[in-house]
């Protein structure tokens, strides 16, 4: 198409290629011009303006949506209009290059950034300085706060808990999940009854706080209970109590915030095991049956080994998520009660006590544990090869 | 034989149909007694179970004594319809020997009366919208209180956090897609140098948790004052996004049919037109299922907001909202459930609507950071 454009303008005379050689050095550059400048009064109005929120949620909307796509736009419109070669060395990171920053800004430098920062005291490396003057400088406690964080009580107490929501939640989840895949599949309700199971994962923690909250709702014994489970126990006879609030029996009452993951994330599990489980051939089972086995026997022989990889990666799945619990128990306890896990004290650091060492530190600790996980999707990858 | 086998057939399908049942009943039963008692009348919620809007035996006064005409010494054991107990008996109520009725003193020893009660079934069918018109409104609201005094309460302004979670929830939901989406074309049709480098650093960064960016991202965004905007958040929300929307719409986009693309080019047709014209509309499904995701995610998201919009009450989202309230008034139940159901609304709406895409980018392989 360039070529053909070319081979057109050289038939005019020098004065006209000129002229049109300038109109497009002008129009090249006065487009991304106007383009930048409409998005930074934009951003200008969004962050300073005093509008009605409807008016500053559709600009935001707008906005937002318009100017990302009219980024791209301007930016391939410029590597359009370069020489072939050039074209096709830059075009590619046109593409690729707003993923790339955005994605090194966000998680790949950070990463680098909280180490460093984790090796300092609570107000981080001394601000205008060098590395070297830095290190040199008495806010650099080495790796004295990851000491801290492994022999703080609190910090123990969350790694504890961690360990719980990990144990306890991930084998809960995978076990309804399998349970309820199973049975829905013969049921005669199907449908239904995997929507209802999965639907509580359109619900967000703090949504469910206030679900589960209800049902534990404490009413002195001499009241009527409001909540469900203080009805039940006090209609058989016990005494009501606040369930997450209960100290007397720590670290159990963690339980009764690991219930309420279990509730939000067995639709997941559930939803890939029914797809594994269909994928099992009829006559494998059929087979096993034939051969005398009963369906106990069928399950755990012939399904569970049939669908051991899912089983696995739902499994590191669930403790990802439950390794990095944070708004149910900040929102149920506030990690009160000794129910502290290891996100709500990475919180309590970092922004209520203004410690970005110490908090550091503990999001250091919560990226190691999620490094072999890491690695065994860097595996699969490789083993894929088509890339 | 063959009738035996049925049988055992039909109890299986009995013994599987129940279990499920009784499964379903006990997941679906939170959500439901947070959505009939939003609905429940504030001192209906305050002093008696949900469950009693389904039928229950409770008793009624079939008849009314007064204890100064009867001649009743309210300090002494007393008998009444044949049955003899105190004041503090009665005042809890007390049986009578067949069992069908109860005599029960309301009120105190000197303006009381007796009333003799009967079992009959009854449910509590008092609903209103009060409660959600209190919580979404931003003035001050009037309730009336049953004596018929009128209290006056501040509205919990969840339709502002309403059209603040959406003008954050849409734009994070389309920017990463879009940003994803011309990268996964990159990806998976186009040859540059570290092309195979930059795809590994996407699929590392898929599990890293966001909690190592926030203190971070929080200096830069107070060094260039971004802090407590919309733009910060979406921004947030798109890089923590944005690795997995690029692995899930990379797996997707490659699946393609080359020869479409491929003829595409011959016509002479450019990257950014094959990507707008062809690429996107043909990977809509991929698209839906990931803008599920993110918009169940943006939406149902609360850390994020509280470290980049908290300083701002003006912008605050349905989750802050409803954790506020959580908060400072946890035991009013009338604005909790409501509340709860405001900010479950759209997602649920969502959630129904587009199930089918929403399984399908589950079961397309996902764990984000």
């Amino acid at each position: 198409m360039n070529s053909l454009n070319s081979e057109k303008e050289l038939n005019q005379p020098l004065g006209v290629r000129i002229l049109a050689f300038i109109g497009r050095v002008l129009v090249a550059i006065s487009i991304p011009l106007i383009a930048f400048y409409v998005l930074y009064q934009g951003f200008l109005f969004l962050r300073d303006s005093n509008a009605s929120r409807g008016i500053i949620a559709a600009v935001a909307i707008v906005w937002g949506v318009g100017g990302v796509a009219l980024l791209y736009w301007v930016f391939n419109g410029l590597v359009e209009r370069l020489p072939d070669s050039w074209r096709i060395r830059l075009l590619p990171f046109v593409f690729v290059g707003p993923a790339l920053a955005i994605l090194s800004w966000y998680l790949a430098i950070p990463t680098l950034r909280t180490f460093w920062l984790s090796l300092f005291g609570r107000d981080g490396p001394p601000k205008g300085f060098s590395i070297l003057q830095q290190l040199a400088s008495d806010s650099f406690v080495g790796l004295s706060n990851y000491t801290a964080v492994f022999t703080d009580r609190l910090m123990q107490e969350a790694f504890r808990n961690n360990l719980m929501w990990i144990i306890f939640g991930s084998t809960f989840s995978i076990i309804f999940g399998l349970i309820i895949a199973v049975l829905a599949d013969r049921s005669s309700f199907e449908k239904l009854a995997k929507s209802l199971i999965f639907l509580p994962m359109a619900i967000s923690f703090v949504g469910a706080s206030v679900i589960w909250n209800f049902i534990y709702e404490y009413r002195p014994a001499n009241q009527p209970q409001i909540g469900l489970l203080n009805s039940i126990v006090v209609s058989l006879g016990g005494t009501p109590q606040a369930w997450p609030q209960w100290v007397d029996i720590a670290p159990w009452n963690n339980l009764f915030l690991i219930v309420m993951v279990v509730w939000l994330q067995t639709g997941f599990t559930m939803v890939l095991f029914s797809a594994a489980l269909k994928g099992i051939p009829e006559e494998l089972m059929e087979a096993g049956r034939i051969d005398g086995a009963n369906e106990f026997q069928v399950f755990f022989h012939i399904m569970i080994p049939y669908i051991r990889g899912t089983i696995i990666s739902v499994w590191t799945t669930v403790v990802i998520f439950t390794l990095k619990i944070f708004d149910v128990v900040w929102v149920m306890t506030g990690g009160q009660f000794g129910t502290h896990v290891i996100a709500t004290q990475f919180y309590r650091q970092s922004f209520t006590n203004q410690n970005s060492g110490y908090g550091s530190a503990i999001a250091i600790v919560l990226l190691i544990a999620v490094i072999p996980v890491m690695f065994y999707n860097l595996k699969q990858f490789r083993e894929q090869e088509a890339f | 034989m063959k009738s035996g086998k049925r049988q055992k057939r039909l109890t299986s399908l009995f013994i599987i149909n129940g279990t499920l049942l009784f499964l379903i009943l006990i997941w679906t039963i939170p959500t439901l007694g947070i959505f009939v008692s939003s609905f429940r009348a504030r001192d209906n919620i305050a002093t008696s179970g949900w469950w009693r809007v389904f039928p229950y035996r409770d008793w009624q006064a079939v008849k009314e004594i007064d204890p100064n005409q009867a001649g009743l010494d309210a300090n002494g054991v007393m008998k009444i319809e044949g049955v003899s107990g105190t004041f503090e008996e009665f005042r809890a109520g007390v049986g009578t020997p067949d069992g069908k009725q109860r005599i029960t003193w309301i009120g105190n020893k000197r303006i009381g009366k007796i009333e003799v009660q009967e079992q009959v079934w009854s449910v509590d069918w008092n609903f209103t919208l009060d409660n959600y018109r209190q919580v979404l409104g931003g003035q001050d609201f009037e309730f009336k209180k049953p004596d018929g005094t009128i209290q006056v309460v501040p509205g919990d302004n969840m339709s502002g956090a309403f059209l603040n979670s959406l003008a954050v929830a849409i734009p994070s939901t389309v920017i990463p897609i879009l940003i994803a989406a011309f990268a996964a074309y990159a990806f998976a049709w186009m040859q540059f140098p570290g092309r195979r480098f930059m795809f590994i650093v996407v699929i590392a960064l898929l599990v890293v948790p966001l909690q190592i960016a926030l203190v971070p991202i929080l200096r830069d965004y107070k060094a260039i004052q971004l802090n407590g905007t919309f733009l910060a958040i979406w921004l947030a929300h798109a890089g923590f996004g944005l690795a997995l929307a690029t692995y899930l719409l990379y797996n997707y986009i490659s699946g393609l049919p080359r020869e479409i693309l491929e003829s595409a080019f011959i016509d002479g047709a450019s990257h950014f037109t094959v990507f707008t014209s062809l690429v996107l509309p043909l990977s809509v499904p991929a698209l839906a299922s990931f803008a599920i995701f993110q918009f169940l995610w943006v939406w149902n998201d609360y850390l994020v907001a509280l470290i980049f919009l908290g300083g701002n009450p003006e912008f605050e989202l349905v989750t802050q909202r409803m954790a506020a309230i959580v908060g400072s008034r946890g035991s009013e139940w009338h604005l909790l459930t409501a509340g709860a159901f405001v900010s479950m609304a759209l997602p649920l709406l969502v959630f129904f609507t587009m199930q089918r895409y929403f399984v399908r980018g589950l079961l397309a392989g996902s764990v984000k950071g």
